[in-house]
């Protein structure tokens, strides 16, 4: 891929938080937001920090899939409803299933090369609590080949990385593999109590370790080889963030310091009719995570902090292996050794990634970028991390599918 | 005549009523998840819903529709197996509509008892009432194949007086249904000395098909759980009337006061007073008159019980589920007022509760809510502690509390000395799984 013929830059993040089971706010048997709330949310709250709707030039919304979780299309549609002065204005809706978020990303870094823009305003949205989950599962398997929805499992995507863990289990083991799954989580909850908009933030459980090494994958009430603490929930979310030229951070008055510059980015799609050619191996993240870093002019030990798309603790482990943290079957020791924990080799996901902040599938690509956003430039409060001189660089990785659309950037302080 | 062949033609009589409907529902989920078998597909499976209101009828089959769904989205992942020939059923949407269609393709509504002559094995669960059980069920008998069966699902007439005057000989036994029937986990099954042999099996294996917990009492009028809950309802009426007469206060303050020390202090899912209404006053008054002539010894009635229906104040549930008022007043699922018996009004707990409960003196600091005790690993030992702490306490609440908890050992131990129990265990897993307590009532905690 060319390198970027501009600079770039990303800042005034917002999250609104993840609402869903874990939060003390959710009641399933209550009215809850609607979509329009979160859109306008985090639409207002990334202006307020811009200067206002006169500074955006355009505008991007990645969702996976409104039209059956809120019977609502269009969704560029709503852009103005967030402030009416960006009526007039061009607005798009982006999808890749859950690489929505991250399509809305590099859709407004590629408005910002083309010169068409200085500003975008870049979100990314999806409200899942309006159906049970197990109504919710046959909507997000729309991020599969429909035609394999029959003889797929009734949790249609539990059901697919079940078979990537069963996989994984057999090659390398069973028992060092759930030490692996059971840290993973462990690190996703320890981290989502130092986000107060995390899904997660109010667990209190003293040993979420313990827990989850204790709870079996029991394909008889669910799939065969995951248990539900290896999964993401089901989350109502939006997140946004401003994407700048080096011009549109001066129309906005944001300092460098307080932006993320995108160094390099990487975007790959594996034909979704096709089966994976290895279940061990996720060979798109492989791919564009490379892409990306080789954009960059970066290799991966000068990375400082990681947010991958960990919809299942699996995915995560596979992820440590593609970007060759751990070779292969040896990702789950990895994790398992406490590599990828806020204070060890390589923090993930520091603010709680899928498992642990929550997964509004097509807003969790722009969530990754916040949270490196925050991290990068020091704003992270509780949740924050050191950023070392020697490895300046924050990675995301945001996945649609069963590694079939990827999008990961390398990011650096501005 | 196997399992499955026994279930192709079922009725259920009084079917929309409380327990009718439970037992429908259940009865209607076995007859489709076994018509589902690959080996049953070509059969017919029919459940005739009886009962005498059509209005009750068209209730019904919202009900079913709501509560099969839920069924139906608790067990996806075998239904997606069960209809994995099915091209047409992709989504767990379709596959979920389709057993709901299934299941009610299997009920027939109907009004005539008619419906039922050509039925295999007959659910009763119509009113307390042993004449018109006995007329009813006679009607059956003389017009069906004397291959059918008869359960009742009677909660206190014993079973030998339906089987004689009905003419049922051995065809029939108790098989008691605890309310709501799809949430229970108990079945009270009662045989009588003629009951055949393949009558009880059939039971066995319908019960276990149903996850039901089966616990054998013998025939006598109440059998175990209302043996023990009219028992113990009586001695919560009378404790009532007496805290008032002792502390000269009215009996509204003391119905209060009694209903707080038997959930509160007691651990138990509602006080006493809440379990009457949510039974129906009507409905307690009714078994304790079928059960009172078979226990010369004791006097199972009680005089506010008839004042209240004479007064017009009957408890129940609505067919929503939702409480009527009774002895209290409910808004939103909770005690909001008590019954003033004679200025025939409710008065708001706001008005006395502080009074009373200071009265009743604190509860002590280890004390547990009975939801709490639900998921709890160590609840004997925490228990133990409360109550133990209740004991030293000097207390009004903690010593009518332990005085409530000794006399209910004692019906218990009753009912096992009467030989209407086996033993114990039995009693204490009626009132465990029957009336959700936390512990049995036969225990050490109040000696």
């Amino acid at each position: 891929m060319k390198k970027l013929r501009r600079k770039v830059y990303m800042t005034a993040g917002y999250n609104t938080i993840s609402l869903g089971t874990g939060r003390r706010e959710f009641n399933p048997k209550k009215t809850r937001p609607g979509i329009e709330h979160y859109i306008s949310e985090a639409g207002k709250a990334v202006l307020e920090k811009i200067g206002g709707p006169d500074n955006v030039d355009e505008s991007v919304i990645g969702n996976f899939i409104a039209a059956r979780f809120n019977k609502q299309g269009h969704l560029d549609g709503f852009i103005p409803m967030i402030d009416k002065r960006l009526s007039m204005k061009p607005a798009v809706r982006v999808e890749g299933a859950c690489a929505s978020g991250g399509l809305s990303l590099v859709t407004g870094i590629r408005h910002i090369l083309a010169e068409t823009s200085e500003v975008v305003l870049s979100l990314g949205v999806e409200v899942q609590n309006t159906v049970k989950a197990i109504y919710g599962a046959d909507i997000l398997a729309l991020a599969g080949w429909f035609r394999k929805r029959k003889q797929g499992h009734a949790y249609f995507f539990p059901g697919q990385f079940s078979d990537r863990a069963g996989a994984y289990y057999e090659k390398f083991g069973y028992e060092r593999t759930r030490k692996g799954m059971a840290r993973w989580y462990a690190n996703a909850i320890e981290n989502a109590r130092l986000d107060p908009t995390a899904q997660e933030y109010h667990n209190t459980n003293p040993d979420p370790y313990g827990t989850a090494l204790k709870m079996k994958p029991n394909g008889r009430s669910f799939v065969d080889h995951l248990s539900v603490l290896d999964c993401s929930k089901v989350s109502d979310a939006a997140s946004g963030i401003a994407i700048c030229s080096e011009e549109g951070l001066k129309r906005i008055g944001v300092e460098k310091k307080d932006a993320v510059e995108v160094i390099g980015f990487g975007h790959a799609v594996r034909d979704i009719t096709s089966d994976p050619t290895d279940l061990t191996e996720l060979e798109t993240i492989k791919f564009a995570a490379y892409q990306a870093m080789e954009n960059a002019g970066i290799t991966i030990d000068q990375v400082g902090t990681i947010e991958t798309h960990d919809c299942f603790s699996i995915a995560g482990i596979l992820a440590v292996e593609a970007l060759g943290l751990a070779a292969k079957g040896e990702g789950a020791d990895y994790v398992a050794e406490g590599k990828t924990s806020r204070n060890g080799e390589m923090p993930m996901n520091t603010t709680g990634g899928l498992i642990g902040w929550g997964h509004p599938t097509g807003g969790t690509g722009v969530h990754q970028a916040v949270t490196i956003w925050q991290q990068l430039t020091g704003k992270a409060n509780d949740a924050q991390i050191e950023i070392q001189g020697n490895r300046p660089y924050g990675l995301t990785i945001n996945m649609g599918g069963d590694d079939v659309t990827v999008v990961s950037i390398v990011f650096k302080r501005g | 005549m196997t399992y499955e062949e026994r279930l192709q033609n079922v009725s259920v009589l009084g079917a929309a009523g409380k327990m009718g409907s439970g037992i429908l529902l259940l009865t209607a989920v076995e007859m489709a998840d076994q018509s589902l078998k690959p080996e049953n597909k070509d059969k017919t499976f029919v459940l005739n819903a009886i009962d005498v209101s059509p209005q009750g009828l068209s209730g019904l089959m919202n009900y079913l529709r709501g509560q099969v769904r839920k069924l139906a989205e608790k067990k996806t992942v075998w239904l997606r197996t069960m209809y994995a020939d099915r091209d047409d059923l992709i989504e767990n949407f379709d596959i979920i509509d389709e057993y709901i269609f299934h299941v009610l393709n299997i009920v027939r509504p109907s009004t005539v008892i008619e419906a039922a002559f050509r039925s295999n094995l007959v659910f009763e669960a119509i009113i307390e009432n042993k004449d018109l059980k006995v007329k009813l069920l006679s009607q059956i008998r003389q017009n069906c194949s004397e291959n059918t069966w008869f359960f009742t699902n009677t909660s206190s007439v014993p079973i030998n007086l339906i089987e004689s005057e009905a003419g049922l000989n051995g065809r029939i036994l108790g098989f008691h249904f605890y309310n709501p029937p799809a949430v229970q986990k108990l079945v009270e099954m009662i045989t009588t000395g003629n009951t055949k042999e393949d009558v009880k099996e059939f039971a066995l294996a319908y019960a276990k098909n149903l996850r039901k917990v089966i616990v054998p009492s013998n025939d006598h009028a109440g059998f175990i759980g209302n043996g023990h809950f009219m028992r113990d309802a009586l001695h919560g009426l009378q404790e009532a009337e007496a805290l008032a007469a002792d502390k000269d206060i009215p009996l509204y303050k003391a119905i209060y006061m009694i209903n707080k020390i038997t959930q509160d202090y007691l651990v138990r899912p509602m006080g006493i007073f809440q379990l009457i209404d949510y039974v129906g006053i009507d409905v307690v008054s009714f078994i304790m008159s079928v059960m009172n002539p078979y226990h010369e010894d004791e006097e199972i009635q009680h005089h506010l019980l008839d004042k209240m229906l004479e007064q017009g104040v009957k408890g129940g549930q609505y067919s929503s589920g939702d409480q009527k008022d009774g002895f209290l007043k409910y808004k939103g699922g909770k005690v909001f007022a008590v019954w003033d018996i004679h200025k025939q009004e409710y008065v708001e707990l706001e008005k006395f509760k502080d009074e009373c409960d200071e009265m009743l003196g604190d509860l002590p600091e280890s004390n547990v809510a009975w939801k709490s005790t639900l998921r709890m690993k160590n609840k004997e030992e925490v228990l133990k502690a409360f109550f133990d702490d209740l004991k030293k306490l000097d207390t009004l609440g903690a010593k009518l509390a332990v005085k409530y908890g000794r006399r209910s050992k004692e019906i218990g131990e009753q009912l096992v000395n009467s030989k209407v129990a086996r033993n114990i265990d039995d009693v204490n897993t009626v009132m465990l799984t029957g009336f959700f307590h936390a512990y049995g009532p036969v225990n050490n905690f109040f000696d």
